[in-house]
């Protein structure tokens, strides 16, 4: 089991809030990501379930038992941190026994968690090497290793990909999801990418300024934003943002359109603009598009679309996915009337 | 040109670097030259530079005292307060480098400032306390009293090398399940030993070498190598070649060790400022 519920979750660091209050309830097994910009609080809030910060106010529970004021090691949680933190004077193998160690397990057994772990993590060869003659895919495997041994309730995992290069991340982000399938046991995992986040995740978490924006799986958030700042954040490349006599047509203060929602043509179209930027990825085109009053657009042509700098071409968005905001960013009615209710939200 | 130039820069550096090394190792010199001349050469006027060597002065100075029994005291006071002084200060380092508040910074400013206090200012309350205790001429006092002095200086240097490990690695084994003094043992002081060591080589080092507080607080039953040499200064006037001899012998445990050890103190000292 490992369900994990947040009641009115506070933080306070000095004279900054950092979490005003967050309420969150997450089931036994499912995978979820705490997604946001650098700052939003998405790492504090996973190091409160943790508890290696203390909590200012609220209540953390693991399988509806109060775990508040419980030490890290008594939450039954395991974590793999950004930087690794492997334990450089230790070799491999006792990288990956220490918890087994401080459990006071017997040494066979030790023994034999140890080498099962190395054998899902291809680390058998590895097991007598210094975390510091491995490579980072490597190291990252053995922080993963280390956290398995303990079977924990839950995995945390803090941006556990960002020091890695973008083809490693790719696999190591594979290997993370096809971990969770294997084992069946709850993750949280923190990022700021969220293609990361759509990927791995049941259900996502997006996080501003310390507050939950949204809580709802991948598509949910794509589809159904519930306002300026999710639409925003979630979705490469970003959702155009329209202000003025344009959004007012639709009755809002600002109107938003994915890139991938607008037709783009060299003939005709509701908008004109004057190409300042073209990048022909050979299955996209993306294009940055000076309109006038209307701003700069960026809009996706499928496959390759001839045009260069300076090159005049037209946009019509999909009136059927304009999203429309008011004046606080909250999301209006909700344009977009496709069926999200089945079929998106996995359910472990 | 830059070529030529950065050549005599580098020629002239070498000359200076030598220079200076020499002024300060000229009175050591000196000192080892003087231990094996005859008092009457010792005073020759101008010094000799030649001179038929003798050991006299050390068979005379072993006759006249036991230095077996001050170089125990020294190794016993030097090595006692060091250890003390870890003892306290691994905690004491650990919890401002890890768990620091907002007083963390002045209470290290006012530990150091302890350090700028003339030893004499408290020499007189000192005394009366350690008279009142017994604790006068004993090993133990001379251990309390060095580990106290020393203290700032090793707190600093180990919060220095603190500060450089990871706060991560730390956290990570209190996730593993490892409790305070776990961490500390298995975690925390493997990753530091290179600190941890220069640390004591320096802290031994200003024990050995200590004397305002050796000499004042001890007569013969304590008394380490510093007394020892202080002994052969002034009661049957200035004997000038058995002075030498005992300073060598005093000093020679401690030059040895800071020499066979001097890559890890050149570290210890310029860590933190060179990365």
């Amino acid at each position: 089991m490992g369900s994990i519920r947040l009641e009115s979750v506070r933080k306070v660091f000095g004279d900054a809030e950092v979490i005003p209050g967050v309420d969150l309830k997450i089931n036994d097994g499912e995978f979820i990501v705490f997604v946001g910009p650098s700052g939003c609080g998405k790492s504090t809030l996973l190091r409160l379930i943790a508890g290696l910060e203390d909590l200012t106010g609220g209540k953390v529970l693991i399988d509806d038992k109060d775990v508040t004021g419980n030490a890290p090691a008594k939450r039954r949680l395991a974590m793999v941190f950004q930087s690794y933190a492997l334990y450089p004077h230790m070799s491999v193998f006792n990288n990956i026994a220490f918890p087994l160690k401080m459990a006071e397990m017997e040494k066979t057994a030790i023994d034999k968690k140890v080498r099962d772990a190395a054998d899902t993590l291809n680390l058998t060869d590895y097991l007598h090497r210094k975390p510091g003659q491995l490579s980072g895919g490597q190291r990252q495997r053995v922080a993963i290793g280390r956290a398995i041994v303990r079977e924990p309730v839950a995995f945390l995992f803090d941006e556990p990909l960002s020091n890695l290069d973008a083809a490693l991340r790719v696999n190591m982000r594979h290997e993370i999801s096809q971990l969770h399938h294997q084992l069946n046991t709850t993750m949280i995992y923190v990022t700021h990418d969220q293609v990361e986040a759509m990927t791995l995740a049941d259900r996502i978490v997006v996080l501003n300024e310390g507050r939950v924006e949204q809580f709802g799986s991948p598509l949910q958030l794509y589809q159904k934003p519930s306002n300026r700042f999710v639409a925003g954040f979630i979705g490469s490349p970003m959702m155009n943002f329209i202000e003025g006599p344009t959004a007012a047509e639709h009755d809002a203060h600002t109107i938003g359109v994915r890139p991938e929602h607008i037709i783009v043509s060299k003939k005709k179209g509701t908008w004109s603009g004057v190409v300042t930027i073209a990048e022909h990825l050979g299955a996209d085109t993306f294009l940055r598009v000076e309109c006038g009053a209307i701003g700069t657009i960026t809009a996706r042509a499928s496959g390759e679309f001839t045009v260069g700098y300076g090159d005049t071409v037209f946009l019509t968005p999909d009136s059927k996915k304009t999203y429309r905001f008011d004046k606080n960013g909250r999301t209006i009615g909700h344009r977009p009337q496709q069926a999200d209710t089945t079929g998106n939200q996995k359910t472990p | 040109m830059a070529r030529a130039m950065g050549l005599r820069r580098r020629i002239g550096f070498t000359f200076l670097a030598w220079g200076i090394g020499l002024i300060v190792f000229f009175p050591i010199f000196w000192m080892l030259l003087t231990s094996f001349k005859t008092e009457g050469d010792a005073i020759a006027s101008p010094p000799l530079l030649f001179y038929a060597a003798t050991i006299e002065n050390y068979l005379e100075v072993l006759a006249r005292s036991n230095y077996f029994k001050h170089f125990m005291n020294s190794v016993i006071i030097a090595g006692g307060s060091t250890i003390l002084a870890l003892i306290v200060a691994i905690p004491a380092a650990w919890s401002m480098a890890f768990s620091p508040t907002k007083q963390t910074k002045n209470i290290l400013m006012w530990m150091l400032s302890t350090k700028m206090l003339p030893p004499v200012g408290v020499l007189v309350p000192i005394y009366l306390l350690f008279l009142q205790w017994g604790l006068l001429d004993t090993k133990f006092g001379l251990t309390i009293i060095l580990m106290l002095i020393n203290l700032p200086i090793v707190i600093w240097m180990l919060y220095t090398y603190f500060k450089e490990i990871p706060g991560e690695i730390l956290e990570a084994s209190r996730m593993d399940g490892a409790v305070l003094w776990k961490e500390i043992i298995y975690v925390l002081l493997p990753m530091a030993v290179p600190g941890i060591a220069s640390t004591m080589l320096l802290n031994v080092i200003l024990a050995w070498n200590e004397a305002f507080w050796t000499l004042n607080l001890t007569a013969a039953n304590a008394a380490p190598l510093t007394a020892f040499i202080a002994a052969f200064s002034s009661p049957e006037g200035l004997f000038w070649a058995k002075l030498s001899a005992a300073s060598t012998m005093a000093i020679a445990p401690i030059l040895i060790l800071g020499w066979f050890s001097q890559r890890q103190l050149v570290r210890g000292l310029t860590f933190g400022a060179v990365k």
